[in-house]
């Protein structure tokens, strides 16, 4: 039976958590606002860039001159896992998860006998994989330098992709991030950026109806999109970091918000105990103290 | 009354302008053209210059785009830009910038293509910043 003098150490020990899980879920809160705000700023950008490639795509169609970015290297073999997570742990399941789904999709590829190439955005993520995967891992982006997450950064990323790309060091990429359904819910996904599968695909952005007229083109299509998929693939990338930054708050924010109610209710549970030793140890006395004067 | 064209201007950081407005003057890579409401499809890449908005007040705004993209249909227009500095905000000193970076580019080109775009970008950032100084 742990003294009076232990369990007050523990409740106060406890309470200090509690004050620290507490304000890192306040910070998270704000961060989480800022990320959001950004996250939907970002937005019409890429909507418009979807559609505007989904048009360009549709006159590409069938041309065997089209850019390597939009239809593949025509090989599926070696296969690029860019992996977005989080430079910072306590954030609950967040990290762990988009670790987790990019080493079931590596370990796949690997049984069917691909090669796979890992590329790190985020200490965590590289934390985890490095592990199994080490000698896959082409190089692991840290952001804590960045303070705030802009375009640039992103392009960054891209150009080295791009570098890779046509060096001829992958065929496939495909990029792992934490998407933002909402404070509670962050889902890992995976999205294919090389080639380009356009949204077209799922038959709701089938290019803007011209009726009848058709685009001129200034230069003409094949330049305008390989000027164009190369933005693109920052405009991915970009939009994946936002998502990633409120995720991560979002997690962030709603594992501190358990901690701190468990810390509550340890505070609670250890209150009893040491209310019911103090009150024990006070009946003992009383009790020693009455049998005492009885045997006067 | 003049028709008024569906005019979205916007950059990966955030949405600048969406609304309706007389006409845009965009700088193409063949050349600056203007959309007026009813405009023929057109997709064009652009090129450093200066957007020039007029709004419906008959106001023009002037936007400083580091290169982008621009598509005309029936909905309207859309710019796609990279980079913007409202012309209030744009400074001597933020255009040299942009030309040592430029000037790098070009040095570290891998191959005559891309020299080459790197090269005409500079020298319409070099006009740009011609004017901007008289």
């Amino acid at each position: 039976m742990a003294s009076l003098k232990d369990l007050r150490n523990r409740i106060s020990s406890v309470k200090n958590t509690q004050k620290i899980t507490k304000a890192m879920q306040m910070v998270a809160a704000a961060k989480l606002r800022r990320a959001q705000e950004s996250a939907e700023a970002a937005r019409p950008y890429a909507e418009r860039m979807d559609q505007v490639l989904a048009n360009l795509s549709n006159a590409m169609r069938g041309r065997a001159d089209a850019a390597p970015l939009l239809i593949g290297t025509g090989k599926r073999e070696v296969h690029l896992l860019i992996v977005a997570t989080a430079d910072r742990g306590l954030c609950g399941g967040f990290n762990s998860s988009i670790a987790r789904m990019a080493r079931d999709r590596a370990n796949a590829l690997l049984s069917q006998g691909k090669q796979v190439k890992i590329l790190c955005v985020g200490k965590k993520g590289a934390d985890v994989l490095k592990r199994q995967f080490g000698h896959l891992m082409l190089e692991v982006i840290e952001l804590k330098e960045v303070k705030v997450l802009n375009f640039e950064v992103a392009s960054r990323i891209a150009r080295q992709v791009l570098a890779l790309f046509e060096e001829g060091a992958f065929d496939v990429a495909t990029l792992f991030y934490g998407a933002f359904e909402s404070i509670i819910s962050q889902v890992p996904v995976q999205s294919q950026l090389i080639p380009a599968i356009l949204t077209e695909q799922d038959g709701k952005n089938a290019g803007t109806d011209l009726g009848g007229a058709a685009y001129e083109y200034e230069p003409d299509e094949k330049d305008i999109l390989e000027d164009l998929l190369p933005r693109n693939l920052a405009v991915q990338i970009f939009k994946a970091l936002l998502e990633n930054a409120a995720s991560e708050q979002g997690a962030r924010m709603s594992a501190m918000d358990s901690a701190t109610r468990n810390a509550g209710e340890m505070i609670d549970k250890l209150t009893i105990v040491y209310n019911r030793s103090r009150q024990a140890m006070i009946t003992r006395e009383l009790i020693e103290i009455i049998s005492g004067a009885e045997a006067v | 009354m003049a028709d008024r064209l569906q005019f979205e201007f916007v950059s990966p950081e955030h949405q600048i302008m969406s609304g309706q407005v007389l006409s845009v003057t965009v700088p193409g890579t063949e050349g600056m053209f203007g959309v007026l409401a009813g405009h023929a499809p057109v997709m064009s890449s652009l090129r450093p210059g200066m957007v020039d908005i007029e709004q419906e007040s008959g106001e023009h705004v002037r936007v400083f785009i580091r290169g982008g993209f621009a598509e005309v249909n029936a909905s309207g227009l859309i710019v796609l830009a990279e980079e913007t500095i409202r012309e209030e905000d744009l400074n001597a000193g933020m255009l040299d910038q942009q030309i040592t970076d430029l000037r790098e580019d070009v040095a570290d080109a891998k191959d005559e293509t891309s020299r080459q775009k790197a090269q005409e970008t500079l020298d319409h950032l070099l006009e740009i910043r011609a004017a901007f100084s008289s």
